[in-house]
């Protein structure tokens, strides 16, 4: 864990994020967003890329460049680099630039949109996407089929990740950690714990409550409180239904902010005392406070996601990216990486590779879930485009915007 | 006039043909700059902020159909948002006024030898990220920091409330952020005020007040109108402010422009509240100015 730095890694991720964003909008003056709309171009009804076709320099130019989030990949603060990355690059010969430069789906896709409809290099040979947002992308023809003979190291992919709805088979995406949503709590304010919604929104834990801006899971939880299968197509009621909810707990003053991985500094500051938080963050936070933190799954069910490797369809370096891939396969090497990252191995046989190195993380539940864990999490159902954009819509309205 | 005339026909060829053209030629890279990063991305902005969704629905894909009602659907779904913005713009410009406006007399009149390190110390925040600075605030007024352990002290919050997360906090922040744009034109317009105006007060019986009243404060009002414009017009946009120190009930229009882009990617509704902020802003400062009677500004 990078710790001697002064500011907090997620500070400077939402710094670097606000910083990107703030260059973009411009303070909102409407400069900015023109700029951007402009780089969107005016033709907007044609989407996807569908046909373009890149020509593969990967033989000539030993490069890879990929985009992923903060603290996503295994770091030795003493060097300052990614101990399994540096043994790929030696091994391989080929320069795999790491930059961690994913903060959100949405914003993320926001800055690359335009170069990717008009078929430009938008600088990454490797994307890391959640689900749905990977599910677009492939929809709309952004990213490249991967050549299965050049990752051997595919048939490691957990059982439960093969097939998925968004990308049938796993032909242009794979998996490169997941994780659930829960609650996550301070231990020494709230001794029992959170395990129901109404822990959650007990009255003494009013304004001092953080829920995901990632409207997925924060929605998925409520939801399944109410008694929804979010794994199954559900209707606009329901939907509305947890919106209401979600909408009195924030006019009601229970909800202090709805915001991404930043919650983990309300945590610690003590500004909030629970909230709807990601596992391998909470996981993160009570390894560094002494076990003053702690995360459960909801008893009415919590969400599973996934952040997803692909290739965009701009890239020229397909060969190399697939390399850097199916490293991350080898069950050794993704045991080096869970031990760090602590978010969920998709990586089979990743277990045994960690009883060699940390016993106690290869028991850990957060890291390789059993059958209990597991059927106590659910994957939110795909939306269609319109829906996506209607409860979207509904959602952020609901949380102020 | 003939003469005239043939005069400047023969200069015309004689001289080169390239003489008249060339205070254009020397705009070109001026206006090609205005059209590829204003004019350019205007015409696209308001192109944007008529469009609607494709008839295939994927996200982010519109098509041009002129639909004006476009603002009024946008305008609606963002009024709370909008005023918000306004009203803590205005509180934000007053506070910044009220605090500069003595700062700023005491560094042109008062501070002697001081003055050079006094207008460094008003400039220094600048030398930090604009983000670094507002999340200091959130430490200073956190639960944990120092105002809130004194006021609690003082049993003037309760134990369980706080100051962050709050409107309090957003205009807070907004007013300290903004401040040197606030302090330098009021430095610069009092600072050019001549002693001689200010002898002659006092010379005509005028106390103190007086001279403040009738010399000191209209000689400096380009000054106020310059730096209450170089406040509001940022503040009203601003987001950041909001994103860090507020909480959902206290979001600003900018907040809904990034969700609209962002979030939503509904490009059309962000682009017409865009365009009206622009709007609104501009009027504002026209009545503003207007009002205020001052041709330039500092």
């Amino acid at each position: 864990m990078p710790t001697n730095n002064p500011l907090s890694p997620e500070t400077r991720a939402i710094i670097r994020a606000q910083m990107t964003r703030r260059g973009v909008l411009a303070g909102a003056g409407g400069l900015g967003v023109a700029g951007l709309l402009a780089a969107c171009g005016t033709k907007s009804a044609s989407t996807g890329a569908k046909g373009a076709s890149v020509t593969d320099i990967s033989a000539t130019d030993k490069i890879a460049r990929w985009a992923n989030w903060t603290l996503y990949l295994d770091y030795d603060s003493k060097s300052k680099t990614y101990p399994t990355l540096e043994a790929f690059k030696k091994s391989s010969g080929i320069n795999v630039t790491y930059a961690e430069d994913v903060d959100d789906n949405n914003t993320f896709y926001g800055k690359v949109a335009g170069q990717l409809k008009l078929g430009k290099d938008i600088g990454y040979d490797i994307v890391t996407l959640t689900d749905w947002m990977a599910g677009r992308w492939i929809r709309l023809g952004y990213t490249q089929t991967l050549d299965a003979a050049a990752i051997p190291n595919k048939k490691n992919i957990l059982t439960v990740l093969e097939n998925v709805s968004f990308d049938p088979g796993r032909n242009n995406s794979l998996t490169w950690q997941t994780g659930f949503a829960g609650f996550g709590w301070n231990k020494s304010l709230l001794p029992k714990g959170v395990h129901t919604l109404d822990d959650l929104f007990a009255p003494a834990n009013k304004g001092r409550i953080e829920v995901l801006s990632e409207m997925r899971d924060t929605m998925g939880i409520i939801m399944q409180y109410q008694g929804v299968d979010i794994s199954k197509t559900f209707t606009e009621a329901q939907f509305m239904n947890a919106i209401d909810f979600l909408q009195k707990k924030i006019s009601d003053g229970f909800i202090r902010q709805v915001k991404g991985n930043s919650y983990k500094e309300d945590l610690i500051s003590g500004d909030a005392i629970a909230v709807i938080g990601w596992s391998g963050d909470l996981f993160q936070l009570a390894t560094e406070n002494k076990g003053k933190f702690e995360f459960a799954i909801p008893e009415s069910g919590g969400t599973l996601w996934s952040d997803n490797l692909m290739i965009p369809s701009t890239s020229p370096h397909k060969a190399n990216a697939e390399a850097v891939i199916n490293n991350y396969y080898d069950p050794k090497v993704a045991a080096q990486v869970a031990a760090y990252v602590n978010y969920v191995c998709p990586v089979q046989g990743a277990q045994a590779e960690m009883e060699k190195i940390d016993p106690t993380l290869a028991n850990s539940p957060y890291i390789f879930p059993d059958a209990a864990a597991l059927a106590k999490v659910k994957v939110f159902a795909s939306l269609t485009p319109a829906e996506e954009t209607k409860y979207q819509t509904a959602f952020q309205k609901a949380t102020g915007n | 006039m003939a003469f005239v005339a043939a005069v400047a026909k023969r200069s015309g060829n004689v001289r080169g043909i390239k003489r008249p053209s060339t205070p254009y030629l020397l705009l070109i890279p001026g206006i090609a700059w205005l059209f590829m990063f204003f004019i350019y991305p205007l015409i696209n902005l308001a192109s944007t902020s008529t469009q609607t969704p494709a008839a295939s629905g994927e996200v982010g894909a519109y098509v041009q159909t002129f639909r004006f009602a476009n603002y009024i659907d946008a305008f609606s779904g963002a009024r709370d948002q909008f005023l918000r913005s306004i009203v803590y713009a205005l509180i934000a410009t007053l506070l910044a006024l009220a605090i500069s406006y003595p700062l700023a007399y005491a560094i042109a009149f008062k501070s002697g030898k001081w003055k050079n390190l006094l207008l460094v110390l008003v400039v220094a925040p600048f030398f930090t990220s604009f983000l670094l600075r507002t999340v200091a605030w959130k430490q200073i007024l956190g639960n944990e920091g120092p105002v809130v352990a004194v006021l609690k002290f003082l049993h003037i919050l309760g134990p369980q409330s706080g100051l962050t997360a709050s409107a309090f906090a957003v205009v807070t922040g907004m007013t300290y952020n903004f401040l040197p744009f606030m302090t330098l034109p009021l430095y610069a317009s009092l600072e050019r005020i001549d002693p001689r105006t200010l002898e002659a007060s006092s010379d005509l019986y005028a106390n103190g007040i007086t001279t403040f009243r009738k010399v000191t404060f209209p000689l400096s009002l380009p000054g106020v109108v310059a730096g209450t414009l170089l406040t509001f017009i940022p503040a009203a946009g601003d987001y950041i402010n909001a994103t860090l120190l507020g909480n959902p009930r206290t979001k600003m229009i900018g907040n809904v422009i990034e969700a609209r882009f962002f979030d939503i990617v509904d490009y059309p509704t962000a682009a017409a509240l865009s365009f009206m902020l622009m709007a609104a802003i501009l009027i504002m400062v026209m009545v503003y100015v207007r009002r205020a009677g001052t041709e330039e500004l500092v």
